[in-house]
């Protein structure tokens, strides 16, 4: 049995303000088989966003990565100098960002937006050589070749996302993080960018971690689905599974809450509002909200359990 | 932009920003210098045979006395005082007029926004230091021109780069969603304007005044070192005439010159970092995200 | 029949200059009576012109052509009292939950300034307890959310007191555009749930703008399905999604990423861009371009509004065969209970 692609152990990514520490990501540990869509999902303020910059190491101050562990590929990301991150990046992990916008330069030509990071990694191409790379990449995204000439206002909001998509697999990573890549884009385009993402995920056979907040995204493309709640890890589970048998109050408030076709009218959410991060509740930090909560789950933290094979829960339920 | 708990949160702020801590304090050296000294020292010394004459900086005259015996203390001291007034008061018609009619002219638009529009592009074309000058040596009796009177003929030009940035921050909140909200919750024009969009713009107003009056020194002392301006009284860009007059660079009058060059500077170096101060405020760079 | 509270009369939206300019809205005529005590989408893409459709009925700006009328009297000509009035009468909800809040006030401040400039109440206290009352009624506790700032509370808090505002005024008509879309999923529920009551509860005729046909599904009844400036679709809406028959709907429709695994995203044949026509040049159905099944017809002339149904139209020459409804009575597919 091989080892994981990604083991996060124990993750702490606090951010230090005048009142105190806001703990973005507190605790949290989970495994990623290689070749495996995992999907990270939460409200906000549930620390999603924090973990994809603490996988990059991205986190400005006055957020630091507080401890814990994060193995790629039997390296820890976490004890790497920023010259040996920045070295990783691109070759072995990748990130595909949530506005496009941001992350193309409106002042470069797409071909050379490409091929830049291949060279500063220090890959020596000649110039056919690079062309072809390019109109590969863009056949890989489903883009025709003419797109190499272009600047990125040229073209719409869908397209431009794929570009970055290209960009991320240049390099052929191991690990591509994507941050809730279409949650500026229309529903149709959003497919779209989507199906490329599956279809270059199972031909290149890289991992995924799809960070999000639309559960019906996730139910349609991710093989394994994480559940974050105010920081914390609440339950990891094969999709399909959490969906037709949440173990989490959590996630099964969540997917009830989920309007489907045949529900019509029926409107349940979730009461109360998320718990600072600056002081979260003791014990289980879902307690204040949950329907299932009795004297134990006030007082002492659950902990992140293989409650059935494959199925981990962080709920005092599942660990008698 | 959020509000601050009182002085504390002020210091705090000073801490953060020390650009425009640091304008602060200059500046208000200037001010105390320009007047608390004025108990002790009376303005007679200011002017032409108050005492003697090309003296260096000693123990009974610290500035030294220019050419005319003009004791160079006082003339500094009543010299930074008026140039400071020149510019606040044309820096502040400035940033009224400009207020005014870049409120109007950004939220109203219309025939008023076009007619200004228009004058603004002109006043910009012509070299405004040109048209100061034209219109300075053209009053009757410009040697005996009073501070209030060099500052209007500065409000000439000064109202335009207040006019210009506040129109242009208007028409960008104009289409936001509170507007919006405060159109659908009754509010007239008018009351957008004052309730809604100024206190939003209180930084960009802060920022437009500082401009304005650090435009209105710098207009004085242009036309005051050219001897378009009172002859008699002890400006600092008259000072810096009456040196160059009097050859003080060929005489070796090292005092007369550099004492005007430092406090001119200061003057300068104190609206630079206000400015820097204040951009900083409206705009803030890091941005704390959790 | 009498006069609708508010009607776009064959209205064209037209942005940008004469060489670089945007149909936003095509000829949209579309009325809506006083008492029509139903809750209708306006659903589409970006670009499909719904929210140009919002803007134009809360006079934010005018028509290129065509007209705007309240209550029979064009928006372009009113005047103070007027304006007063109508603006007393139709009320919206919007999008961002921060920026529809002056950040130099307290959010009390979204509700009292409307109460104090439609006199809605006597007195300081009296304007209070209303206060009290639509927060309580969308959920919230008035002593968590008043007196606070608006970067003090979460955006679905935001978002709710915008939706107690909206309740607290008892509008003759409210627009919402995209009321939930930034909202987190568990909230939008207690959100839409407030809306619906508004509408059932209070008889108050809601628009619902939106691109997100899931929510759309479960809150409202008709819906208007809009591409480019242009009606596609519009009707019932459990129809129209469970069985829609406008190559375009079918295409949004089947994009829809379901929460539920088994539930795969449909299948479209390649829909997706057969080409990009430029926009001016299209002078036929707008949706040709993209559309496989198109035919000669479709590229030259503009496809009427075919009734399949008594409570559905389609505009789309595969649907034919049906009677056309003149576009002017487009409303008659919403008084179908």
């Amino acid at each position: 049995m091989s080892a994981p692609l990604l083991q996060v152990i124990n993750l702490k990514v606090y951010y230090y303000v005048e009142a105190g520490a806001v703990k973005a990501v507190d605790d949290v540990s989970f495994d990623l088989e290689s070749g495996i869509k995992m999907g990270l999902v939460g409200e906000s303020g549930s620390g999603k966003s924090t973990m994809a910059q603490a996988m990059m190491r991205m986190i400005k101050p006055p957020g630091k990565i507080e401890s814990g562990h994060m193995i790629l590929d039997g390296i820890d990301l976490v004890s790497l100098s920023e010259e040996q991150m920045r070295q990783t990046k691109l070759r072995k992990l990748a990130m595909i960002p949530q506005g496009a916008m941001n992350a193309l330069n409106p002042v470069m030509r797409i071909d050379r937006q490409l091929i830049d990071g291949m060279l500063d990694h220090g890959v020596v191409m000649s110039k056919d050589e690079r062309e072809q790379r390019v109109t590969e990449l863009l056949e890989m995204v489903d883009l025709p070749p003419k797109v190499a000439m272009m600047y990125p206002h040229e073209l719409s909001g869908g397209m431009q996302q794929r570009v970055t998509v290209a960009q991320s697999i240049s390099m052929e990573p191991d690990l591509i993080i994507a941050d809730e890549p279409t949650s500026a884009l229309d529903v149709v385009i959003q497919r779209q960018v989507m199906e490329t993402i599956n279809r270059l995920q199972e031909r290149l056979g890289i991992s995924v971690i799809l960070i999000g907040h639309d559960m019906g995204l996730m139910a349609q493309t991710v093989n394994r689905l994480a559940v974050m709640y105010a920081g914390r890890m609440m339950e990891i589970g094969e999709t399909r599974k959490m969906f037709h048998d949440p173990l989490h109050p959590y996630t099964q408030l969540l997917i009830e809450s989920l309007p489907v076709l045949e529900n019509k009218g029926v409107f349940s959410g979730i009461p109360g509002i998320t718990p600072s991060l600056l002081s979260p509740p003791e014990g289980c930090v879902f307690h204040t909200r949950c329907p299932k909560a009795w004297e134990r789950c006030r007082e002492e933290i659950p902990q992140f359990v293989e409650a059935q094979p494959g199925r981990w829960v962080a709920c005092h339920l599942h660990t008698a | 932009m959020q509000r601050g708990q009182g002085f504390k949160g002020f210091l705090n702020y000073i801490r953060r920003n020390p650009a425009f801590g640091g304008g602060m304090v200059i500046l208000v050296v200037l001010l105390l210098f320009a007047t608390v000294t004025t108990i002790w020292i009376p303005r007679e010394g200011a002017y032409p045979l108050a005492t003697m004459p090309k003296q260096p900086p000693s123990a009974e005259h610290p500035f030294g006395t220019d050419s005319v015996g003009r004791d160079l203390l006082p003339t500094l001291i009543y010299g930074t005082q008026m140039t400071l007034s020149i510019g606040m008061i044309s820096g502040c018609i400035g940033l009224g007029v400009g207020t005014v009619l870049g409120f109007m002219t950004g939220y109203f638009g219309g025939v008023f926004d076009t007619v200004v529009k228009f004058l603004v592009d002109v006043l910009m074309t012509i070299p405004s230091f040109l048209l100061l000058v034209t219109i300075a040596s053209s009053v009757p009796d410009p040697e005996e021109m009073g501070i209030l009177r060099m500052a209007l003929i500065l409000s000439i030009v000064a109202w335009v780069q207040p006019t210009r940035a506040i129109r242009a921050q208007v028409l960008s909140m104009r289409e936001r969603a509170f507007v919006m909200m405060a159109k659908l919750s009754g509010m007239s024009g008018m009351e957008i304007i004052i309730k809604e969009l100024m206190p939003n713009l209180m930084p960009y107003l802060a920022i437009s005044l500082a401009g304005a009056v650090n435009g209105g020194v710098l207009g004085s002392l242009g036309l005051q070192t050219l001897g378009i301006g009172n002859l008699r009284e002890p400006s600092l860009g008259m000072t810096i005439y009456w040196l160059r007059y009097y050859n003080a660079f060929l005489q070796g009058y090292w005092w007369w010159i550099i004492e005007p060059v430092i406090v001119i500077a200061l003057i300068f170096i104190a609206f630079l970092l206000l400015s820097i101060g204040l951009d900083e405020f409206a705009n803030p760079r890091t941005r704390r995200t959790v | 029949m009498s006069t609708p509270l508010l009607e776009l009369k064959n209205v064209t939206k037209i942005f940008g200059s004469k060489s670089d300019y945007t149909v936003a809205l095509d000829g949209m005529t579309f009325a809506l009576d006083e008492d029509f005590p139903k809750i209708v989408t306006i659903a589409g893409e970006s670009g499909s012109g719904k929210t140009t459709m919002g803007m134009l009925m809360l006079g934010f700006y005018g028509p290129t052509m065509g007209e705007v009328l309240f209550r029979g009297q064009p928006l372009s000509t009113f005047k103070g009292p007027e304006l007063y009035k109508f603006r007393r009468q139709i009320q919206a909800v919007f999008q961002d939950p921060f920026a529809v809040y002056n950040p130099f006030y307290k959010v009390d401040n979204l509700l009292s300034i409307p109460i104090k400039n439609y006199k809605l109440a006597g007195s300081r206290s009296e304007a209070r307890e209303m206060m009290e009352n639509a927060l309580e009624r969308v959920g919230l506790r008035p002593e968590e959310t008043l007196g606070r700032y608006p970067h003090q509370l979460s955006g679905g808090q935001r978002q709710r007191i915008a939706v107690a505002r909206a309740l607290l005024l008892a509008p003759k008509l409210l627009i919402t555009d995209e009321p939930v879309s930034m909202v987190d999923a568990s909230l939008r529920s207690t959100i839409l749930k407030s809306l619906r009551a508004m509408n059932q509860d209070f008889g108050i005729p809601i628009l619902y703008i939106t691109h997100d046909l899931t929510t759309a599904y479960h809150v409202s009844d008709y819906i208007i399905i809009l591409y480019r400036g242009s009606v596609m679709e519009a009707g019932n809406v459990d129809k129209i999604i469970r069985d829609p028959q406008h190559p375009y709907t079918k295409l949004l429709v089947s994009s829809i990423p379901w929460p539920d695994p088994d539930l795969s995203w449909g299948g479209s044949e390649e829909m997706i861009q057969k080409s990009q026509v430029a926009f001016k040049e299209i002078t036929g159905c707008k949706f040709e371009p993209r559309c496989p099944y198109s035919m000669d017809i479709c590229r030259t002339k503009v496809p009427e509004l075919f009734m399949t149904n008594g409570d559905r139209v389609v505009a789309c020459y595969l649907q034919k065969d049906n009677p056309a409804l003149p576009r002017e009575e487009l409303s008659r597919v919403f008084t179908e209970a």
